[in-house]
């Protein structure tokens, strides 16, 4: 066969074998990313045309109250979860570790399963652990404070219990990433420290915690980025209430869009999400690779 | 020796016993749904000392669970095998041939892994619309497909097989295609199990979208769904937590059947080797 026609059939291979997943890509991906984009220049309802109005959104977002408690409570969220569901992780992962046989899979097994619940299962049996009258965890709350709380009807307690609740569901996934930074760290490395007399706590800080570093600062950018995310579990635990005090971003683009009928002022709100993820996500990469070259 | 023992059997029966306080919630739930409405409110030990299903019967027979499984299975399986299908030959071209634009086709798949999904929910349920798609499988399925993780790793794992090899096939007359299912891919079925099971697990607990996209009971998926029936119900704890479990159920016993596959899945989508 010649040459020529040799790579004709491989560029005609090339297009059968890509064009389905580019179309898909193109349509349901970069088509969207375009619209929302373009949308968030327009006063456009939900469904239908809206005519251009330039940086308007934009700047009615800085005059919006109820955005800057969307912003702060994601934020807020971060902290609450991120490094203490890392720490969780990391602390489960080494104890687990130390397991054997079936006892580590098992003690795993029970660590890991919330993981795979759908949200709306896991949010339900919380609802019904701290519900207000009934709830199993009540009278251990009013042991602390007194009395008992509704906790997703109050404006202290919501978003952590929120966190609460969240790293409860996803802790499983931490947890196996940190176990897997663990049995890649060569067994040696201990036994050369204990024939040297490093106590438990130095070989910790010596060994274990700068060579599994690379993973946990993957666990804390993956969690960074998916907590910023949240909607599902304001939604169902306290719908933004009480009071509007557990808004986040993704919960006032929901409202603006499919409640008020706002696409336009909601792809503003969503536009903000994207730009800060971008943002993130661009040092995240960063980081890793100054990770992975040392 | 008989000291150091006792001390591991004491600090793997503490271990155990965070790992049981730690899965108590979904513990707590069984035993509520297997009592009746009226002892849960009077006394509540945690003990399981009833068996009374009647929560069970009564969430099978009055709730559309059995539609809403009908639907999460359907939508599920078929954006697995369109995900899968089409990543897979995408990563295919992208490893093994050579082609105009490859390298931007590339740069974009791994730039979208910084676009968050939920961003473009408002304009992509504006393009489902104008297709008609609201309220339906298809609605809830097309958005779903983009996953550029099954591209990345196959591409990876891809790029691992030896070159010698599709010289082989090649020479034996064999094309593109040939090479891609009948090489390629057997090489690659541990992978193929676990980008499965990782794009299985987040379409069936998908939530967000299939909520937009969705506002007729019949088509719902189960997470969407169940919420539903609480809000019917009242207050019911027994009703809502057998609902609750019996939504998990699928997850948790394919959870425990394939076990290994599913942490290794979980891992490989996050790029760590186990």
């Amino acid at each position: 066969m010649s040459k020529a026609n040799r790579r004709r059939r491989e560029l005609r291979a090339a297009g059968l074998l890509i064009a389905p997943f580019l179309l898909v890509f193109t349509v349901f991906f970069l088509y969207p990313t375009y619209k929302v984009i373009a949308l968030s220049f327009t006063d456009a309802p939900l469904i239908g045309e809206g005519t251009w109005i330039g940086l308007a959104n934009y700047v009615k977002l800085f005059n919006d109250r109820l955005f800057y408690t969307s912003l702060w409570n994601n934020f807020y969220f971060v902290l609450l979860t991120v490094v203490p569901t890392t720490v969780i992780a990391l602390l489960i992962a080494l104890a687990v570790s130390k397991l054997k046989g079936r006892m580590q899979a098992l003690v795993l097994t029970l660590f890991f399963l919330p993981y795979v619940l759908p949200v709306s299962v896991v949010t339900m049996i919380w609802t019904w652990m701290l519900d207000f009258q009934f709830g199993i965890l009540q009278p251990l709350i009013a042991a602390v404070t007194g009395k008992p709380v509704p906790v997703f009807k109050n404006p202290y307690w919501v978003m952590p219990m929120i966190a609460v609740v969240t790293i409860w569901w996803t802790n499983g996934f931490n947890v196996l990433l940190l176990i897997a930074g663990l049995r890649n760290i060569p067994q040696d490395l201990y036994e050369a420290a204990a024939l040297d007399g490093a106590t438990s706590w130095q070989r910790f800080w010596r060994i274990t915690w700068p060579l599994l570093w690379p993973i946990t600062a993957l666990v804390l950018t993956l969690q960074l980025i998916l907590q910023l995310k949240l909607f599902d579990q304001v939604y169902l635990l306290s719908n933004g209430g009480p009071f509007n005090q557990s808004y986040v971003v993704l919960m006032q683009m929901y409202r603006e869009a499919f409640q008020l009928n706002n696409g336009g002022y909601a792809s503003a709100i969503a536009m903000v999400l994207f730009g800060i993820i971008v943002i993130v996500s661009v040092l995240q990469f960063q980081l890793l690779r100054i990770g992975a070259r040392k | 020796m008989t000291a150091k023992r006792a001390r591991n059997l004491a600090f793997s029966a503490i271990v155990l016993i965070a790992a049981a306080i730690w899965i108590f919630p979904l513990y707590w739930a069984l035993t509520t749904s297997l009592r009746s409405e009226n002892r849960i409110i009077s006394d509540a030990g945690v003990l399981i000392d009833e068996l009374n299903f009647s929560a069970y019967i009564d969430v099978l027979s009055t709730s559309k669970l059995p539609l809403w499984y009908l639907n999460s299975v359907g939508t599920s399986v078929i954006i697995t095998v369109i995900v899968l299908l089409t990543g897979m030959m995408c990563a295919y071209a992208l490893s093994q041939l050579r082609f105009p634009g490859r390298q931007t086709l590339y740069l974009l798949v791994v730039a979208s892994f910084m676009v968050p999904v939920p961003a473009l929910y408002v304009a992509q349920f504006v393009l489902m619309n104008d297709l008609d798609m609201v309220n339906t499988w298809w609605g809830i399925i097309l958005p779903q497909l983009i996953v550029p993780v099954v591209v990345i790793v196959y591409k990876q794992f891809f790029d691992a097989i030896p070159r010698e090899m599709r010289e082989a096939v090649l020479l034996d007359g064999g094309g593109e295609f040939v090479l891609l299912f009948k090489l390629y891919l057997p090489l690659n079925w541990g992978i193929t199990a676990a980008l499965a099971i990782i794009t299985f697990i987040s379409a069936w607990n998908n939530f967000f979208w299939p909520f937009l996209v969705v506002t007729s009971e019949d088509m719902m998926t189960i997470p969407v769904g169940i919420t539903q029936v609480t809000d019917a119900f009242g207050v019911a704890y027994a009703r809502m937590m057998a609902l609750a479990l019996l939504a998990a159920a699928p997850v948790i016993i394919g959870y425990l059947i394939f076990q290994r596959r599913v942490t290794e899945a979980v891992m490989i989508s996050a790029g760590v080797k186990g």
